[in-house]
């Protein structure tokens, strides 16, 4: 394969034996099952992938388009990333942490969740090999995700997810005319589905078949933290895990904008966070074992929803390497974790974010990450899709006829009103 | 009548081809046993070099992970279906 087909491609690598494949749409391992990733020339990226060259170009997540799988120009999702990364002062201040930074994926480009990342590699990398249709198994966001960016590039889509999901996921893949397709059962086995027809139908599922290209795209979030931080790595990140991909993938955007001089090479923590209702990864890493046992989820969390994580063993060994934590936090802690960055910066996250701050919650608190330390908090996902797991609980409109006086009367009411149920998480915090 | 194996693509190729093939009633252990007997080079992909089953392959029993039941000791009777299925990511 020429370096036209490839760009700064090498192969596809086993994780576990270390043998090559070719860059087409596979991803395990023939010999042990193992899975696949890409693995770059980095030589070669050394020399083009300069801080002055990321610096001039677009700020999308394809600043940084060497270290992103795919041979020529992205030809999907070309303005996603480049999210904002919030100083969360008031936050940090409730939390008891010297510095804390948010990383604001509910605002990722064009479908609120950071799978618009791995997404837009995935899809691009697709059209590159010649596939004409995509699909993917989700728990909605990457679902919505594959739906609005196939319908964008001209591609037909097929998503496949739980039943069950909030009515805001299955409405915002519906929407850009992709086929939806509800399983009567959990993620798991709505991914074991996707497994078997993947085998059968020569469709790009994008976490099936081209998982090895689609993990890479998580990468950009963590490049985008090292370079909105002033180009370094920050000491503490706090990431929320379903397969446990993406705390991978920060981690390895840590490693590579180090190994090509970046980034100072300093140390750095990632701690995962998980939904009590399901903690197959933090569990394990509690107990200090370096696998997992399977669970049925049964959380809010729904898009962290997954009880046989894929990347579990590799999470739980990137956690013990850097020294980072894991934990889990209940619904209601979940529900609390969304109210605080709310109240707080004026952020909306999904569930997947309030379990991401509940836990940094009893990180800082238990002294895991030290209160003189600086943390990042990788929100992934937008609260509009998951109305269902906070309406009831964050208060509601009191309703007046238009006139002044009911309205002054209400206002006299509001002191007594107000406080300890809608304000409940944050008392104490 | 036999427990039925579905095989995943990767595996294929070293079982002549098909997605199913059929063995008698036992436990999970002696089924694999069975398998890897009949076909060469199917232990390896299966079993690290201990003989226990990789962490990155599940196995299934009626669609049940064999880890919720009796892991290797999980008996399968006739007409009972077991599944290979390699671990994926996704949310």
């Amino acid at each position: 394969m020429s370096q036209t087909q490839q760009g700064f491609m090498k192969s596809l690598k086993c994780r576990e034996c270390g043998r090559d494949y070719p860059l087409g749409a596979t991803h395990v391992c023939e010999f042990d099952f193992g899975p696949l990733e890409v693995s770059y020339d980095y030589e070669r990226i050394k020399k083009s992938l300069t801080r002055a060259a990321i610096e001039a170009r677009p700020r999308t997540m394809w600043r940084y388009r060497e270290l992103l799988p795919v041979a020529g120009e992205p030809t999907v999702g070309s303005q996603v990333g480049y999210t904002p990364l919030v100083k969360a002062d008031r936050l940090a201040r409730r939390l008891g942490i010297r510095e804390l930074w948010v990383k604001n994926d509910a605002v990722n480009y064009p479908t609120l969740s950071f799978k618009d990342r791995v997404v837009s590699v995935a899809l691009s990398r697709s059209v590159e090999l010649g596939f004409k249709t995509v699909a993917c198994a989700s728990t909605g966001n990457l679902a919505n995700s594959v739906a609005a960016n196939a319908a964008a590039a001209g591609l037909d889509a097929y998503v496949f997810i739980p039943h069950d999901l909030e009515q805001g996921k299955v409405v915002n893949s519906l929407v850009y005319g992709a086929q939806v397709v509800g399983i009567r059962g959990h993620y798991d086995e709505v991914n074991r589905l996707c497994a078997e027809i993947a085998g059968k139908y020569p469709w790009a599922f994008v976490n099936v078949n081209m998982r090895p290209y689609y993990a890479e795209g998580s990468k950009s979030m963590g490049f985008e933290i090292q370079e909105q931080l002033g180009w370094r790595i920050p000491e503490h990140t706090v990431v929320c895990m379903a397969s446990g991909s993406l705390l991978t993938k920060i981690h390895k955007s840590y490693q590579e904008f180090s190994k090509l001089g970046l980034v100072p090479e300093t140390g750095w923590k990632i701690h995962g966070a998980q939904a009590t209702g399901c903690n197959p990864i933090t569990s394990a890493q509690k107990a200090g074992m370096d696998f997992f046992k399977p669970q049925k989820p049964n959380t809010i969390a729904k898009s962290l929803a997954i009880g046989t994580p894929a990347d579990g063993f590799y999470a739980l060994r990137v956690m013990k390497e850097t020294g980072g934590q894991g934990d889990d936090v209940t619904d209601d802690e979940i529900r609390e974790g969304i109210r605080l960055l709310a109240e707080c910066e004026g952020i909306f996250a999904e569930t997947a974010g309030g379990v991401t701050v509940g836990v940094a919650k009893k990180l800082i608190a238990s002294g895991k990450i030290p209160a003189d330390s600086s943390a990042v908090l990788c929100i992934t996902g937008n609260g509009l899709k998951t109305l269902d797991a906070v309406v009831g609980h964050v208060g509601e409109t009191r309703e007046i006829r238009p006139s002044l006086r009911e309205f002054e009367s209400l206002l006299a009411e509001e002191r007594p009103a107000r406080p300890e149920t809608s304000r409940a998480g944050l008392a104490h915090a | 009548m036999s427990v039925r194996i579905e095989l995943p693509p990767p595996l294929r190729r070293l079982c002549g081809g098909d997605a199913e093939v059929a063995v008698r009633p036992g436990t999970v252990e002696q089924v694999l046993h069975e398998l890897h007997t009949r076909y060469h080079g199917l232990r390896e992909r299966l079993c690290d070099d201990r003989g226990a089953l990789r962490g990155s392959v599940l196995v299934l029993v009626n669609d049940e992970d064999i880890r919720f039941l009796e892991r290797q000791r999980t008996p399968l009777r006739s007409g009972d279906r077991l599944s290979f299925v390699p671990a994926y990511a996704g949310g």
